[in-house]
């Protein structure tokens, strides 16, 4: 049997599970082995076992294509089976998971070979080689997890690789777990994995409470069944409530307004996990999941209202603060919340591909310019080794940790004139700009472009969505502006941004693939007659897909607004580059309007005083007050004891001694006083005795005699 | 003994009875005691002897025996005990054995 | 089957053959002394395994039974019966499971008195096996008590500082709850005429009224046990002055005689009762599962913060179980055992460390897992189990659990299981704060005490790893793959819920 003839027979589809299994494997290599091995191993293991999903990933989506497209399931083991309760662990291959399988270990792939290079110098910085394994066993252990996330047959399934990916985003923004960004001993990157992982529960409760909807009124959790379920019974009331359950969800793992607080503080990571978890995969997993659940949004337009809003909202506000960072990852953090929120907008209007275009997109571009970001920040750590050390003096490499002055890498203000030291870095970055802020014919324009003609076209039902999105473009394009313009041109404002130095080809080689996808991933969904590839592919899964052509308005319009927004921050930014110490320009003209943008609205502040320092309270009063002084020390201790103890001194004093021995003692008394008075007739005399008894004798006889 | 009456018997007897008894109770040696306790004893004895010859019954007969085996006993253990008296105190004197008085 | 190779019997008793054998041996001898109980507690689970080689899982009904009359005074028909059914059998093996275990973890624990220790140790087997089989009113009483004696003493001699108070308070609430049950027994049984609970159920008959009643006095004696709030007050006493073994028994199988007690005798002895109070005890476990969850969160000593969440993880059984539907029901059981195993788990790792580093106190710990990273690594996964990440057990019992409870008839309101589901986000929080304190962070001052004590904190030996790595297994087993656990329970339960479903209908 040749290839493609195996590839028609569907015999591949049965490697579905090896999506989970090679990285489970490569894991699994690393953690018992990997102790002996070198870095190099370490990572070609980790990497290879990423490559052999993405290998599956295609060729399942060869296969795929060749029998049409048509939905297979692939039965793995049973699960949980509870009267109508039928779980099982089946992998679902169609045209929507493969996508979704694809960008995961594609994107994963190139991450983790980056991360080889990358890891190798950020474990060097923090003194302690030893992390590199462990890091490479969580990369694998998420790849793994966001496999069964997408190719899960139920929303159980799912939900498994969703609090999978959870706990690896827990693990790998808490990687420096003793440090914070800035590398000083602190808890705050284990708080940030903590928040992380708080968050998404939260969002998970209401995920679960959708799944818990979704089984008593359908009867089952397998998609078809409960979309089949929901389409012979369309009660508008469940449908809104399991759709809304669904959107906490989505706001939680998606960084969606209201949750979105955990995602900034993610960055604590190291780079390559905020490409590739909260950039590129993980956080496109509420998109995903929207997509998948689309029969049951389009039933409640009330719902699809709601999460189009909730998109376009955070897309947005996210925009704004972004404006306001000065920590490059921390732009980019809020680039993604913002780019997420497009995706989530594009999903709630019902433009399922363009949500999935731009999330393909954006994986792309995203990932390019994070891990970009990341060679700008070691390239800067080198830099500021180099001046630390001066030439060969290593003897003390604890030294730059410990000096008290603490130089931050990530920082714009310490930055400028970067592309001299990092030329290529600076390639890419661009590339990864202009895609982000979309300009033709970069992948960027062509899906944001299809989100914006859908919000357009759809304004009559979803009514505000175009504009919101339209003004985030805009900010988007400035925001990234600003960035190229403090880091890449200008003077340097730091000794060490003239000391950076380029990063080596094992990081530079993947970024150069991200780039090229990130040039030319536009081709996935021309919109052009004939193309289209993307959604007829989707097609399959989801339904009819309206072909849309470009609009020259709309895509005129955004392009427009991209280049002002550009302009205008050459104009702010570019033209007179900021000094060493100079505040933002922006701060006077905007006021105090930047210092909301600066300080993220406040809004961790405001989860402060609302919800965590509530609950902090509250579990203070319930856990000293109400559990400990009174249930435990007062009501047992005072109360049930001390009734006990005073019954016991009440029984023991008053009436154990006061009457029941007072009788007693009484009869002894009676006793030793009668006595006395007896003691007298013993007086040892045997004679005396012996009179007694003749008397005595005498006495019964004359009673025997005289009765 | 036809000739005899059995109430003469039974008067000596008394007789007997009271002298040993009186013995008892006002003598202090106890050797004396002992006898007078002997007199008694025998008052007894003559006594049962009488009535069964009166009755023409053994009973009473037998049970001299018995009171003079066990009389013989008595007089074996008390004079023991006597002996191992005057061992502690160097007297018979029964008025100065009063340790057990109350 | 014959009286002595039942194997019942046989599994109940064997741990007093271990007994019988310590009682000979000098006290000095501590390595023979931990050896047999040892081997004693091995082979007990071995036996507990051909117990389950010839239970049939199919049969929904008491098997492998010992019947024979015992006390036969007027008209009380006291009988010696055991039997094991889907409801029991998997108890019986997590405790046959779960000794061994922590009697492998006192062997550095335990310092003095190890004879007398061991000794208290295999009664409290024997006696537990015994709650767990036991099928007469009057047998399961007198089992139920005697679990109470060995613990006293496992708590008041090689406790904690407190010892003496806490153990004192764990029996008088113990007894108190219990004497009531004792009242309820008797009326049962010399009213029914016989005390075998079969008999009782097939009789049914009991009025609703009284059977409110009697629910009542078996239901208190329970709640205390399990504990459910607010009866609790006995447990974080217990949990943090008993020695690390005590706690992993008191936490994996004596809290189980609880949950368990209202299974085999409440839902079906009473089940026009049952149903009457479902939405109340549902309410207290979701007030358990919160409050629980909070309270845990504010807790400064690491064996605390444990003993508060199995509050809070029993909140969940008891909602399971009054969800009085097959899915409530049978989640009810599987956590039942992925309590035993996770909270076991805990306590043993966070004795482990303890015999280290003596104190439980979260403030001196922190980035423990650079020093110790094997021991980091298992804590994470049992941490991860325990607030019930998808894939290990933990999760398989919530979320059958709060499905159940969710659309059960019974409870009549998913805002029950609504607002236990905030009980998943919490179990985040204070577990994640857990570790994160002992964990996760710069390394705490306690890394310096014990060095200026002559040691440096090591990671596990190939001993702790052994003891802990049971349960790892079936921590996974039960996530990835429940269903040979689930065969098990599953006819069991469906009978019961029959009964449930007929009184209710």
């Amino acid at each position: 049997m040749n290839f493609s003839e195996a590839a028609t027979s569907g015999l591949f589809f049965h490697l579905a599970p090896w999506l989970v299994f090679f990285p489970v494997i490569g894991l699994l290599i690393n953690m018992i082995f990997g102790g002996k091995m070198s870095e190099k191993a370490v990572g070609t293991v980790a990497s290879l076992a990423s490559g052999a999903a993405f290998v599956v990933s295609v060729l399942l989506a060869y296969s795929l294509n060749a029998v049409h497209g048509e939905l297979q399931t692939v039965p793995f083991a049973e699960w949980i089976h509870i009267g109508q309760l039928q779980l099982d662990w089946t992998f679902r291959v169609d045209s929507l998971s493969t996508v979704m399988m694809l960008v995961v270990s594609g994107v994963g792939t190139l991450i983790h070979i980056y991360a080889i290079g990358y890891m190798h110098e950020d474990v060097r910085f923090h003194d302690e080689v030893k992390r590199f394994r462990r890091f490479f066993v969580f990369l694998n252990l998420f790849i793994a997890m966001m496999m069964i996330l997408v190719s899960g047959d139920s929303y159980l399934m799912l939900f498994v690789g969703w609090e999978g990916v959870g706990l690896c985003s827990f693990l790998l923004i808490g990687f420096w777990y003793d440090f914070d960004t800035l590398g000083r001993k602190s808890t705050a990157n284990a708080e940030a994995g903590k928040k992380a992982f708080i968050a998404n529960r939260v969002g998970d409760f209401g995920f679960l409470l959708a799944i818990f909807t979704t089984f008593w009124h359908f009867g089952t959790l397998q998609f078809d069944g409960v979309f089949e379920a929901a389409a012979a019974h369309p009660d508008p009331y469940v449908i809104s409530a399991i759709t809304l359950f669904m959107l906490i969800g989505v706001t939680g793992k998606s960084a969606q307004v209201p949750l979105y607080v955990w995602l900034p503080d993610a960055m604590a990571g190291p780079t390559p996990v905020s490409a590739l978890i909260h950039a590129a995969t993980m956080v496109t997993a509420g998109v995903y999941l929207v997509v998948r659940s689309a029969p049951l949004y389009s039933v409640v337009h009330s719902a699809s209202y709601i999460v189009a809003m909730i998109g376009a909202v955070t897309a947005l506000f996210a925009a704004t603060i972004a404006v306001g960072q000065y920590d490059i990852k921390k732009v980019l953090a809020y680039s993604t919340i913002s780019q997420l929120g497009f995706m989530v907008a594009a999903v709630g209007t019902g433009a399922y591909v363009a949500g999935i275009f731009h999330l393909a997109a954006h994986a792309f571009f995203k990932a390019l310019l994070f891990l970009s970001a990341g060679s700008v920040i070691l390239g800067m750590e080198r830099g500021h080794h180099h001046l630390a050390h001066g030439h060969g003096d290593h003897a003390d490499a604890d030294a730059h940790h410990e000096d008290g002055e603490v130089f931050d890498p990530g920082d714009m203000r310490n930055m400028g004139n970067l592309r001299k030291q990092m030329p290529v870095t600076f390639w890419l970055y661009l590339a990864g700009t202009l895609a982000l802020a979309g300009i033709f014919p970069f992948a960027g324009f062509w899906s944001k472009d299809e989100i914006l003609l859908d919000a357009k076209l759809h304004a009559e039902h979803f009514p505000g969505v175009y504009w919101l999105l339209a003004i985030a473009a805009f900010l988007t394009a400035f925001y990234m502006g600003r960035q190229i313009w403090m880091v890449f041109y200008g003077k340097e404002r730091t000794e060490v941004a003239k000391h950076a130095q380029e990063s080596p080809p094992i990081m530079t080689v993947p970024l150069m693939f991200l780039a090229f996808l990130a040039v030319f991933g536009g081709a996935l969904n021309l919109p052009f007659e004939g193309f289209h590839n993307l959604g007829h592919w989707l097609e399959y899964t989801i339904g009819h897909v309206e072909d849309l052509p470009l609009n020259l308005g709309v895509a005129g319009v955004s392009t427009l607004l991209a280049l002002l927004a550009i302009f205008l921050s050459w104009l702010i930014y570019g033209k007179n580059p900021i000094k060493a110490g100079q505040p933002d320009p922006l701060k006077k003209a905007l006021g105090p309007i930047f210092t909301g943008m600066e300080n993220k609205w406040f809004v961790d502040e405001g989860y402060k005083a609302v919800v965590l320092d509530p609950f902090q309270k509250l579990a203070k009063f319930l856990s000293i007050t109400l559990d400990w002084n009174f249930w435990h020390d007062w009501f047992h201790e005072s109360v049930i004891y001390g009734f006990f103890k005073w019954l016991a001194a009440f029984l023991s004093d008053p009436v154990d001694m006061g009457i029941i021995n007072a009788v007693a003692d009484w009869l002894a008394d009676l006793t030793k006083r009668s006595s006395e008075s007896l003691r007298r007739l013993q007086n040892g005399f045997v004679r005396s005795y012996a009179l007694s008894v003749l008397l005595g004798v005498v006495a019964i006889l004359g009673y025997l005699l005289f009765k | 003994m036809d000739g005899i009456s059995v109430n003469y018997y039974v008067g000596l007897s008394t007789i007997l009875f009271v002298i040993g008894a009186t013995g008892v109770l006002i003598r202090r040696n106890a050797l004396i005691i002992f006898m007078s306790v002997e007199l008694m004893l025998n008052a007894g004895n003559l006594a049962f002897v009488a009535f069964a010859s009166a009755h023409d019954l053994l009973n009473g007969q037998v049970f001299v025996f018995f009171i003079m085996t066990v009389a013989a006993a008595e007089v074996a253990v008390g004079l023991a005990l006597i002996v191992a008296i005057f061992r502690s105190k160097k007297s018979i004197n029964v008025d100065e054995i009063n340790v057990l008085k109350g | 089957m014959d009286f002595m190779s039942n194997p019942l019997n046989v599994v109940t008793f064997f741990p007093l053959i271990g007994v019988l054998l310590l009682l000979f041996v000098n006290k000095e001898n501590k390595v023979l002394i931990r050896w047999i109980s040892l081997l004693t507690a091995l082979a007990t689970f071995g036996l507990s395994l051909w117990l389950l080689s010839q239970f049939q899982p199919a049969n929904p009904n008491l098997q492998l039974t010992i019947n024979e009359s015992w006390i036969q005074v007027a008209n009380w028909n006291i009988s010696y019966y055991m039997g094991v059914d889907g409801l029991s059998i998997l108890l019986v093996l997590l405790t046959a499971f779960l000794t061994p275990i922590a009697l492998l973890s006192t062997w550095s624990a335990i310092e003095e008195r190890e004879k007398d220790f061991n000794i208290f140790f295999l009664l409290l087997e024997a006696g537990m096996l015994g709650v767990f089989m036991a099928q007469d009113l009057f047998l399961f009483y007198i089992f139920w008590e005697f679990t109470l004696v060995p613990m006293y003493f496992l708590i008041g001699i090689w406790g904690g500082p407190q010892r003496i108070y806490a153990s004192i308070k764990f029996f008088l609430y113990t007894m108190a709850g219990s004497l009531l049950m004792l009242l309820a027994i008797l009326w049962l049984g010399i009213h029914q005429g016989t005390f075998a609970v079969p008999d009782l159920i097939r009789m049914g008959g009991i009025p609703a009224e009284t059977q409110i009643w009697l629910f009542l006095a078996f239901a208190i004696a329970f709640a205390i046990k399990v504990p459910m709030w607010p009866l609790h007050s006995w447990l974080p006493d217990a949990h943090v002055q008993a020695p690390t073994a005590g706690s992993v028994i008191l936490a994996g199988v004596l809290l189980k005689m609880g949950t368990y007690g209202f299974i085999r005798f409440n839902l079906p002895l009473f089940p026009k009762a049952a149903i009457h109070f479902a939405p109340m005890m549902a309410g207290l476990a979701v007030v358990g599962i919160i409050y629980g969850a909070i309270v845990s969160y504010y807790q400064q000593d690491i064996k605390k913060l444990v003993a508060y969440s199995s509050i809070s993880h029993l909140g969940f059984v008891m909602l399971g179980l009054f969800a009085l539907n097959s899915q409530g029901i049978q989640g009810g059981i599987l956590q039942m055992i992925n309590h035993g195993l996770s909270t076991g788990a805990l306590f043993l790792l966070v004795g482990m460390v303890y015999e280290q580093t003596h104190t439980r106190d979260f403030d001196v710990y922190g980035g423990l897992w650079k020093i110790m990273p094997v021991y980091g690594s298992i804590m994470l996964v049992v941490t991860l189990s325990s607030m019930g990440l998808p894939g290990l057990n933990g999760f398989v019992g919530e979320f059958t659990i709060l499905l159940g409870a969710f659309g059960s008839e019974a409870i009549g309101s998913p805002w029950f299981a609504g607002l236990s589901a905030i009980g998943v986000i919490l179990a985040a929080v204070y577990m994640l704060y857990m570790y994160q304190k002992i964990f996760l962070g710069p390394t705490g001052s306690i890394v310096e005490t014990v060095k200026e004590h002559g040691h440096a904190l090591r990671d596990l030996s190939a001993r702790e790893i052994i003891t802990v790595a049971p349960l790892l297994i079936f921590i996974f087993w039960i996530g990835l793959y429940p269903k040979p656990f689930f065969e098990l329970i599953a006819p069991a339960v469906d009978n019961l819920v029959a009964i449930l479903q007929a009184a209710m209908h």
